[in-house]
């Protein structure tokens, strides 16, 4: 069988132990930890969940340092004598006050991040993101530029049942599209989600959120991406069969590329078809009606 | 049979033989008894399932099964898992124990109690048939969230009544339960000196009766959606979507304690016996109990933040999420605090409790993070999710059933189990249980969405780790059935009290107990001498 050819080492299952053990070395391939991101609000993200992270951690030690403590001290096999008090009113005041305060610590944080989020305002560009059972279809509210985004045909040959294709021989497996979001930096992108058929969810990590895609709704998010790359993520809500076999990519341009990259667009879609001139007016009335909602 | 029955000098256990008599009984521990055996073979149903869905994430690909088969494998296993493992074991807990804790002969409804357990095998039948079904098994999701479960084929109309046979059948059995604790307690036993799993089954009784209904009501506007033009969920007919999720997750949060409340009342039980030590602060875990009940009711939306929520919707559903933690909190200090100056010995029962202890505190930090939104925004629906749920569900839940079975096998078969081979059970299902659910945080922190058959190769390794310990972990749990065979078939002679620190009056029964638990009420000074 096929089953230990792309991991293969022992040394791999030994590194496992090495790596609980440091969590600061993870490697790419053994990741750990959420991403960094590279939005305001996903570092705000990041860091809030670095906190509780930590929060949850000294609780864990505390706590469970006091079990092991006691389950190695109060044996019966090494003599020791059972105390029958049962109740302390002021530890019990005090472990239900203390609890308390800590997560007020935690809620101011996640509050300011929250109000951070929603807040959608002064946008510099709009773009509708829509979900189908299975791919993704782009539509740049200001310029017109609409387009659908599915899995590469790579990652779809080899992801076919017992295709007998290596998936690590692809590259980006399940991770590639044909249709990249192509996206500025440093200006504020507002995202309108919405699905045409079931529900769906657009997720890319790096942008430190995901949203619901739901027929009916217009749900609204934003992204300021600080530096260009390539960010790839999935449909993040089941939605069928192909749930796992429809990714999203984003590429963030700086500001000029991004700007030529919208008008070659442009002429290219208004020389491939007239009936299409009338996307950007359906664009514009679809826009006024979430304002409205 | 009756021949039997008049030598015996007690007067009237006598009952149908072989087939009629689990038919036609009306037996608190013959039912308990059916109720655990349904569960133990759900267990094992829904876990063959869970390998299904490992063996095919073992390795980037997809291997053995469509994509499609691998949706409806999630869908189904969660269903079996919760519907009928989890939720049936409970039942079979209370109906064997509740009586013998309060003092009382049986349950208030006997036929009640008959009908709801024999309501579960059809329900099962129903749901299990789709698996051979043309179109398959619902793939929807255990969620069952509308658009997509409409896609379903001919499973459809099986999955809503098999909903519908599995709430009638728990609705029965709360009330059963309620009926019984109500009217049914010895003289003496004052409600504050119910034993904590016979409390907390009462909360979880009241949560049943509040909830399940509503969940029938979700179920049944999906129905007419689907055969009857209606468009209660569908947008385009003028109907929402959301809806559906706000009335489900408002069942669905109370299930999640459904599911573990009385997992609190059997730690509560097992760590002072093996501690030698009274239990500390019993009313404060009662209050704790009922605060967390009413908590449940008012945080459901904590199971949607990404679906575009208004933010002071979102804000309120953080805080009275996050507070859940306080009252849980007083709880894990509590048994601390037992083991605190105790004089403990760590037989499989409490090996098991204090697994519980742990590992549910670290599904319950998880849990903490999951509700505070903004990260909700990063976590929902990865599998930092199942890992979460994986952790208070099988390292809660079912770890605290496994102990509970170790606690009380020797007072229901008269005969000690095989101490080494519950030990072996636990250190190979304590440690297999987190080389396959703890990398799943890291998957889920990395960026891998749940109920995906295949995955992008960065998440290879942490999935084979996953997988292995699923296998391992899968397997063992047949020690387990070894275990409860070799108990019921012989074994060292039990004793009354089979635990040197047990106290309660279960324990005052011999082992095993007569037919009829109580058939005079026991002595108030032996309530209170039971009672710590």
């Amino acid at each position: 069988m096929t089953f230990f050819r792309t991991q293969s080492s022992p040394w791999k299952l030994a590194a496992v132990a090495a790596l609980l053990a440091l969590p600061g070395v993870a490697s790419a391939e053994w990741a750990l930890n959420m991403t960094e991101g590279v939005t305001p609000y996903s570092r705000t993200v990041y860091d809030l969940h670095m906190l509780i992270l930590g929060v949850c951690t000294v609780i864990g030690i505390i706590v469970f340092g006091l079990m092991f403590y006691s389950m190695v001290k109060y044996r019966k096999s090494s003599g020791a004598k059972a105390a029958q008090w049962h109740e302390s009113t002021k530890v019990e005041v005090l472990w239900t006050l203390v609890p308390f305060l800590i997560l007020i610590g935690i809620a101011v944080p996640a509050t300011k991040a929250l109000i951070m989020m929603e807040d959608v305002s002064d946008s510099d560009l709009t773009i509708k993101v829509t979900g189908y059972q299975w791919k993704w279809h782009y539509q740049y509210v200001d310029s017109g530029i609409s387009f659908f985004s599915t899995l590469d045909s790579d990652s779809n040959n080899a992801r076919q049942l017992d295709s007998g294709i290596d998936p690590a021989s692809v590259e980006h497996y399940l991770l590639n599209v044909d249709n990249r979001l192509v996206v500025p930096v440093n200006r504020k992108i507002r995202f309108l989600t919405t699905a045409g058929d079931v529900i769906h969810a657009w997720w890319v990590p790096a942008l430190g959120w995901k949203r619901d895609a739901i027929p009916g709704f217009i749900n609204e998010s934003w992204a300021r991406i600080e530096e260009p790359g390539v960010y790839r993520g999935q449909c993040a809500e089941l939605c069928g069969k192909d749930h796992g076999f429809m990714p999203i990519v984003v590429e963030a341009l700086p500001e000029a590329d991004y700007d030529a990259w919208v008008e070659k667009m442009k002429g290219e879609m208004q020389q491939a078809a007239r009936p299409a001139a009338t996307a950007p007016v359906v664009a514009a009335a679809e826009a006024d009606a979430q304002g409205a909602i | 049979m009756s021949e039997a029955a008049s030598h015996h000098d007690d007067h009237h256990d006598h009952h149908p033989s072989g087939l009629m008599r689990w038919l036609t009984t009306t037996n608190h521990k013959d039912i308990g008894t059916l109720y655990l055996l349904l569960a133990l073979v759900m267990f094992f149903i829904g876990g063959a399932m869970a390998l299904v869905i490992r063996a095919e994430l073992f390795q980037p690909g997809l291997q053995f099964v469509q994509p499609q088969f691998f949706n409806s494998m999630t869908t189904v296993h969660a269903l079996v898992m919760i519907f009928g493992a989890v939720m049936p074991a409970w039942t079979g807990f209370a109906n064997w124990m509740i009586p013998m804790m309060i003092g009382a002969p049986d349950m208030a409804l006997p036929r009640l109690n008959n009908w709801s357990f024999w309501i579960l095998p059809f329900a099962f039948t129903l749901l299990l048939s789709t698996v051979f079904m043309p179109g398959g098994a619902p793939a929807g999701g255990w969620t069952m969230y509308p658009p997509l479960v409409l896609q379903t084929g001919a499973a459809f109309p099986f999955l809503i009544f098999a909903v519908h046979f599995m709430g009638a059948s728990s609705i029965a059995g709360a009330i059963n339960v309620i009926v019984t604790v109500f009217n049914m307690r010895a003289p003496g036993m004052t409600l504050m000196k119910l034993p904590l799993f016979v409390w907390t089954w009462i909360i979880t009784a009241f949560l049943l009766i509040a909830s399940i209904p509503v969940l029938a009501g979700a179920v049944t506007m999906l129905l007419t959606d689907k055969f009857f033009g209606t468009s209660f969920f569908s947008a385009a007919g003028g109907g929402d979507p959301v809806m559906f999720q706000h009335i489900f997750w408002f069942f669905g949060h109370p299930e999640v304690y459904i599911l573990i409340l009385p997992a609190f009342g059997i730690i509560s039980a097992i760590v002072p016996t093996f501690a030698r030590k009274p239990l500390f602060g019993y009313s404060s875990m009662v209050y704790a109990s009922a605060a967390i009940a009413f908590l449940s009711f008012i945080v459901w939306a904590h199971h949607m933040f990404t679906v575009g929520m208004p933010l002071a919707g979102e804000l309120f559903f953080m805080y009275t999420t996050v507070l859940i933690a306080v009252p849980t909190g007083v709880k894990v200090f509590n048994w601390v605090a037992t083991m605190w100056h105790s004089s403990m010995t760590f037989e499989t029962p409490m090996l098991f409790a204090l697994g519980f202890i742990v590992l549910f505190t670290i599904g319950g930090f998880s849990g903490l993070m999951l509700g505070v939104t903004p990260v909700d925004f990063q976590y929902h629906d990865t599998y930092f999710v199942v890992a979460h749920f994986h952790y208070v569900l099988v390292t809660g839940a079912v770890f605290s059933l496994i102990a509970a079975t170790y606690f009380w096998l020797p007072k229901w078969t008269g005969h000690m189990y095989d101490e080494k081979l519950g030990k072996l059970h636990f250190w190979l299902s304590v440690i297999s249980v987190n080389v396959l659910f703890f990398p799943q945080h890291f998957l889920g922190l990395a960026g891998m969405p749940r109920r995906i058959p295949d995955y992008s190769v960065q998440f290879a390794d942490w999935n084979m780790i996953s997988s292995i310990g699923a296998f391992v972990f899968g397997f063992s749990q047949l020690l387990f059935v070894v275990v409860i065979w070799k108990c019921v078939k012989g074994g060292e002679k039990a004793t009354a009290q089979v635990w040197e620190g047990a106290h309660g009056l279960e324990w005052t029964l011999p082992s095993p107990p007569p037919y009829h638990s109580f058939e005079t009420p026991p002595e108030p000074s032996t309530i209170e001498g039971g009672m710590r």
